[in-house]
């Protein structure tokens, strides 16, 4: 990269870059332009000192000003930015749950038989979930079974008897008794949302504490929904196991009719992809070579994830799949979708479709699909992106000619799978062996978005390159995963550069031993944004393994460019988890001293997890460092 | 005599949102930096007002650096003098706490520091090109502009308007 570059301060990917260009000279409004209008943004917001919670309002303290010690209703700072905290908490709660409720709907109608377009793909991961969940299995039919799962699914969601049962019954033992200790125990996923609505309601919780307690336990029923979603789907439409792919947006063809699935749940994109599989034909006579199915965010790592299809390009660089004329349909359900790839799509001659009754967006056509009637729907998706194709077909395109090669599909399945043929009879142990000896220093779990506020990508690659130096296991799930595979660190040809002596020596054994001729990537992705599930399946495994709690692994999370409140929720259940948590942009809460003390600090005396805030990439890898050494040194390793 | 520009306040465009006070305190801040100047003790303050009057009216007030400034004038400890940029300004060591520039200001915007008990008001921002609060306005509401170049928007505007009240 040149100094001359004048798209180097927002991005580090090279083919966003090139679209940049493009938008530039063809005036076409990007989100980097609109954050530069957005400037200065407001620091009642930034600090998170401002209310709208009652009609009394709005209301905002300011910071410098000692007399302003409270909003009309006395609210101070703290009580304001905790509230402010644990609503962001409730929505990425609710956004992972909806996705888990979708796909949980969608196994119950299976099961019943009315939706005729899904199976059961895994049945063993059935069996698996359903002997979690005391579901009996042995000689029952497998739409039974099913059937079970779901009900039981959709029953977490309410208050019962039971506690939230993905939650409960998915961490270690020690954790489940921190956990009630401390009153955190979810006792169902929607009812947690709720409960945090009305306790920031107008004149119901002012106690900061209370506050940030009952935020803890939202996002401990988020880890339930994450959990949900990813149990679920891997039954619906199968575990991953490790497979080849390609990322970024050269994986866009000028030939074939290119369809772009973006946003989370495999419900749609899964029908979309074996749809678009039986309609070459349809291609072929608008002229096309094939339809070409690509993936944005986290639609992307799951049909990658599971069948290899090519992630086009993720989170904030979103618009520039638009920007390169070639995409002919760009097919949303929801969540990180911008508005503003309706208007770009305009600009661009592109359709977007939106698909899901709470997702519509103004410019995009609707297309309404429902798991009964899916194929259909998809069908009629995918024929209007061969409508598409027919007209841009004689349009020039500008795709930039940049893929990465990307080995994807790390399971806690698949990754067993493959210790399993270092140690057949005790799987875990070529990884607990190498954490006590050194070679693994650690685990490190990138998860979260990007956000405009950073160059794009520029956290991940530095925080990722440093640990990997230092011997850590990187894994990374959602845009973070999406990142760190545009810069080959899923290449495994990268892995001997990429890595530390010790780290590479594993990866090169496992691999080797897997058949693969060489080494596993450098980063293993563990898929979606719900499936940071996967990354707390395997951490319970390793500590359960080892006989300690998950607050005294040498584990570590970032998501050093977070920007939805989804972000927000998984980094606070990593921390109710027990692990000390990096965030890379500053999280609404620095109007409250007391907040930032509880969230950083006094957290770890209750759960054993914490809040790292620092901006800094350099000295946030030093810092998830110095968090992994503490832990080994608190297991007695050195 | 250079032609220095000053800060000028559109009424009609505040909304009363305070970034300006904000980023005023923070540019008087030791760090410069929102998430640490929050931080500080004593902290930093700003010397910008926004009044609200009857009728949600929302009006941002700072020191007008007067050409013939009553506060300089009244000033019995020399402490107040002409910068080299026309900004009226308080040099807190002379300061000694009488409040006369408070009494004689017709703008009311000179303010006690709470830690010090000095005098402080607008020192329209030395170090940068353009005051912080103008430059954090999100409605361009505050305005740095010379005392000719703000007059010359205004009869553009003004200018226009008359052409489409005669229907042109």
């Amino acid at each position: 990269m040149t100094s001359e570059n004048p798209f180097q301060n927002l991005t580090t990917d090279p083919a966003v870059q090139q679209m940049l260009a493009k938008a530039k000279e063809n005036n076409i409004s990007t989100v980097w332009d609109r954050y530069e209008q957005m400037l200065p943004q407001c620091g009642f917001g930034e600090t998170g000192l401002c209310c709208r919670h009652c009609l009394q309002g709005p209301c905002r303290i300011n910071p410098f000003d000692p007399d302003a010690e409270t909003g009309i209703c006395g609210a101070n700072a703290d009580v304001m930015v905790a509230r402010g905290l644990d609503r962001a908490i409730a929505a990425g709660t609710a956004a992972h749950s909806g996705h888990a409720k979708h796909l949980a709907h969608t196994l119950l109608k299976m099961a019943r038989g009315q939706a005729k377009d899904y199976k059961i793909t895994d049945p063993v991961k059935l069996k698996k979930v359903a002997a979690r969940l005391n579901i009996a299995v042995d000689g029952r039919p497998e739409t039974d079974i099913a059937l079970d799962v779901a009900k039981a699914a959709l029953a977490d969601f309410h208050e019962k008897d039971t506690p939230v049962l993905w939650a409960s019954g998915v961490v270690t033992p020690g954790r489940v008794e921190v956990l009630s200790k401390l009153g955190l125990v979810p006792k169902g996923i929607d009812h947690e949302v709720a409960e945090i609505m009305h306790r920031t309601l107008y004149g119901v919780d002012a106690d900061t504490v209370n506050l940030l307690l009952g935020g803890l336990r939202c996002s401990v029923a988020d880890l339930a929904g994450c959990y949900m979603g990813t149990d679920l789907a891997d039954i619906l439409f199968g575990t991953p196991t490790p497979l080849a792919s390609q990322a970024n947006l050269g994986t866009l063809k000028k030939e074939s009719v290119n369809i772009a699935l973006h946003g989370h749940n495999p419900v749609l994109s899964e029908i979309i992809v074996k749809v678009a599989g039986e309609m070459t034909d349809e291609a072929v006579a608008a002229g096309a070579d094939r339809i070409n199915v690509v993936g944005i965010c986290c639609t992307g790592n799951e049909l990658m994830e599971r069948h290899g299809i090519p992630s086009c390009t993720h989170s904030v660089s979103q618009e520039m799949a638009l920007l390169t004329g070639a995409v002919d349909a760009m097919i949303v359900d929801y969540q990180c979708i911008m508005p503003s790839v309706a208007s770009v799509a305009e600009c661009m001659g592109t359709k977007v479709i939106t698909t899901m009754d709470i997702c519509k967006i103004t410019g995009a056509e609707h297309i309404d699909v429902k798991e009964e009637t899916a194929a259909e729907n998809a069908r009629q998706a995918i024929l209007q992106a061969v409508a598409g194709f027919k007209k841009r077909k004689n349009r020039p395109t500008h795709i930039p000619a940049l893929t990465n090669t990307v080995v994807a599909g790390f399971s806690t399945e698949s990754i067993v799978a493959a210790l399993s043929k270092l140690n057949a009879k005790d799987p875990l142990a070529p990884l607990a062996d190498n954490i006590k000896s050194g070679n693994i220093k650690g685990v490190c779990l990138f998860a979260g978005c990007n956000n405009v506020k950073i160059p794009q990508d520029i956290n991940y690659t530095k925080i990722a390159a440093k640990l990997l130096k230092e011997n850590v296991l990187v894994v990374a799930t959602g845009c973070g995963a999406g990142s760190l595979m545009r810069h080959d660190f899923m290449d495994p040809a990268k892995t001997r550069d990429l890595c530390g002596d010790g780290l590479f020596a594993v990866l090169n054994a496992i691999g080797e031993a897997n058949g693969l001729g060489g080494p596993l990537p450098s980063v293993l992705h563990l898929g979606s944004c719900v499936d940071n599930s996967r990354a707390v399946e395997i951490t319970v495994a390793l500590a359960n393994y080892l006989g300690v709690d998950i607050n005294q692994m040498p584990v570590v999370a970032s998501a050093p460019e977070p920007t939805s409140e989804k972000a927000v929720s998984i980094g606070t259940y990593a921390v109710a988890a027990g692990l000390p948590t990096h965030v890379g942009v500053m999280l609404p809460v620095m109007g409250s001293a007391l907040v930032a003390k509880v969230l950083t600090q006094t957290v770890k005396d209750l759960t054993g997890g914490y809040f790292i805030v620092e901006p800094d990439p350099d000295k946030a890898a030093d810092m998830l460092l110095q968090a992994l050494n503490d832990r080994r040194k608190g297991l007695g390793l050195v | 005599m250079p032609n220095y520009k000053e800060i000028f306040v559109k009424t009609d465009k505040c909304t009363g949102c305070l970034t300006c006070k904000i980023a005023c305190a923070v540019e008087h801040s030791e760090t410069k930096s929102l998430f640490s100047a929050i931080r500080e003790s004593p902290g930093p303050v700003s010397r910008v007002y926004v009044e609200w009057l009857p009728g949600n009216v929302k009006v941002p007030v700072l020191c007008r650096h007067c050409e013939d400034a009553p506060c300089l004038n009244a000033c019995i400890s020399g402490a107040i003098s002409r910068s080299d940029t026309n900004a009226v300004i308080t040099d807190a060591s002379k300061c000694i706490g009488c409040w006369t520039c408070v009494m004689v200001c017709p703008y009311g915007v000179i303010g006690r520091d709470q830690t010090f008990a000095k005098a402080f008001r607008c020192d329209r921002c030395p170090d940068r090109e353009i005051p912080a609060c103008v430059g954090a306005c999100p409605t361009q509401a505050l305005v740095y502009e010379t005392v000719d170049g703000f007059s010359k928007t205004k009869r553009k505007t003004v200018s226009r308007e008359l052409l489409t009240r005669e229907g042109a």
